[in-house]
């Protein structure tokens, strides 16, 4: 049989699914195996039992100087500023997405400025947001969403342009005002497409969050990983870099079940 | 009063002349069906009369006024595809048009008006033959079934004139006379003009009152840009088809109410067309 006529069953596709993942800790046991045989005090990779403990000592544990169990309130701090900084840029894109793909006038007049600020890096506008707004949660806030809603926006104007011409004419026909078309016939059509382009916007925006928190913050994910990297505490690191993985990951499975379940005719027109 | 009107319109895509000096009058409640090669206007013409594009000159009148410059609600159509909205409901999409009329900004019909708007959605589905389809989304619809909903959809709002662009175009044959039938009979049964493209000439005979087809006259290719379509050929059936075939120049609008009823009169023309042409 061809190679391309091979489909594994289901059974064998979470075997293989898993495959990879085992390969990775594997490698990173022997890796640290080797090394903690040659020096039993070496922290660049630490044995699991040693992670264990830091997991321990971080998640499990109140902290001994101010009580908080501390991955609890790094976790809470990180995903507050999180989820409000992709809150508004979600509604700031689909407001703005939805005018400029529907008005020729407003894309005309906005279309190309937004499409020259989308190329500022954000990184860069860090240190003027740090200025203006101060060390404080807006400024991360701020960062999260001028990172991430200018792309948004764009996106969501593409969809809107992409839906297909006749559904305007027939909307017209049907005697819709410019209004009613826009919230009967393209804001349902672009809530599913936009929970699509806000999981691709979840990795920036952890990049955004972690980035100013390394700089200046008092709590939160990125800030703790960036304390702990002074003692080159990699049994810290490493299990936080997992948590953060396993964050993004649970918030994009997360926004497909969504889809899924509240948007049932999606899937199906996009099969036809 | 005649129902359309087009006055010596020229369409023209800078300096693409696409349709060239045409001059019709259509008469309420006939069904006239345009036929011709692709690329030859017909998409063109049907969008003019939507409101979609504008002529270049010329003018085109509705019931003596002129043509409103945008789609609305006077002017009901069904295209070959899009035409329904996937993520409405079967009965959604037909109750659609009446919420876009009595409601709002917001476009939404609650309480005893939407129940109202949906008996009446129920009736039309029921004369399209979709009810027990109400609550399936669209994209659970066979495509002759989706047309029928369209249909459905567009005449929710009692269009004086029904626009085709090639509705029936993607289907099979089987399901394509069945849908003929219907149309036949929502052609007859309500205040309707008709106006039909296709490239299925069985189709135009078995359906329309009246048959128009455009034909570029000079098909050169440097002579493509700047010469247009004109109409090549207009024709009531029940005249000797061939008429058609042999490129008769514009005829005399004869006689719009039809000689052939739904279901009777026009089933043996149908057949000896498909024939010919299949």
């Amino acid at each position: 049989m061809r190679a391309i006529n091979y489909r594994p069953d289901r059974t064998w596709r979470i075997a293989l699914a898993f495959l990879p993942f085992a390969l990775l800790c594997l490698a990173y046991v022997i890796g640290s195996e080797i090394r903690l045989a040659d020096n039993p005090n070496d922290k660049l990779l630490p044995s699991f039992s040693r992670m264990g403990e830091a997991i321990d000592d971080y998640a499990l544990k109140p902290d001994s100087r101010t009580g908080d169990y501390l991955l609890l309130e790094d976790t809470k701090a990180s995903l507050t500023r999180l989820v409000t900084g992709l809150a508004i840029s979600t509604v700031i894109a689909l407001v703005f997405g939805i005018v400029l793909g529907l008005l020729p006038v407003a894309s005309a007049t906005f279309a190309p400025v937004i499409a020259v600020l989308s190329m500022v890096p954000p990184l860069a506008l860090l240190p003027i947001l740090f200025i203006v707004m101060g060390l404080g949660e807006a400024s991360k806030i701020t960062l999260i969403v001028v990172g991430t809603s200018l792309k948004l926006i764009r996106d969501i104007a593409l969809r809107v342009e992409d839906i297909p011409r006749e559904q305007l004419i027939k909307a017209q026909t049907l005697g819709a005002s410019s209004m009613q078309i826009a919230l009967r016939v393209i804001l349902p059509q672009t809530l599913p497409r936009l929970i699509d382009s806000v999981r691709f916007e979840i990795g920036p925006a952890w990049l955004f969050l972690i980035a100013a928190e390394a700089i200046a913050a008092d709590a939160g994910l990125g800030y703790r990983i960036f304390l702990v990297r002074r003692y080159l505490s990699m049994d810290v690191i490493l299990p936080y870099v997992a948590w953060i993985t396993l964050l993004a990951f649970l918030m994009d499975l997360g926004l497909r079940v969504l889809q899924r379940k509240a948007f049932p005719w999606f899937a199906q027109a996009r099969a036809a | 009063m005649n129902a359309i009107v087009f006055d010596k319109v020229w369409k023209e895509y800078g300096d693409h002349v696409v349709l060239e000096q045409i001059d019709l009058t259509i008469a309420p409640r006939a069904f006239v069906a345009l036929v011709g090669p692709s690329g030859c206007g017909k998409t063109t013409f049907l969008r003019m009369l939507l409101g979609e594009e504008k002529p270049t000159r010329g003018k085109i009148m509705v019931a003596g006024q002129p043509l409103k410059p945008e789609p609305d609600s006077d002017r009901g159509v069904v295209f070959q595809r899009y035409s329904v909205f996937p993520h409405l409901t079967v009965l959604g999409n037909v109750i659609l048009g009446r919420e876009f009329e009595k409601a709002g900004a917001f476009g939404r019909l609650f309480g005893s008006k939407r129940k109202q708007a949906e008996d009446e959605a129920r009736e039309l589905l029921n004369a399209v033959g979709l009810s027990g389809n109400e609550k399936k989304y669209p994209a659970a619809l066979s495509g002759g079934m989706q047309q029928r909903l369209a249909l459905a959809q567009a005449l929710m709002r009692r269009p004086k004139i029904l626009l085709l662009d090639e509705p029936f175009g993607a289907l099979d044959p089987g399901i394509r006379a069945d849908i003929h039938v219907l149309m036949r009979r929502i052609w007859n049964e309500s205040e309707l003009t008709v106006v039909m493209v296709t490239h299925d000439l069985s189709e135009a005979f078995a359906l329309g009152t009246r048959i128009i087809a455009f034909e570029r006259p000079r098909n050169r290719p440097e002579e493509l840009e700047r010469y247009g379509a004109k109409l090549s050929a207009d024709l009531t059936p029940g005249m000797n088809g061939a008429a058609l075939l042999k490129g008769a120049t514009i005829t005399k609008d004869i006689e719009i109410w039809p000689p052939k009823v739904a279901g009777s009169a026009s089933a043996p023309v149908r057949n000896g067309h498909s024939a010919s042409s299949s």
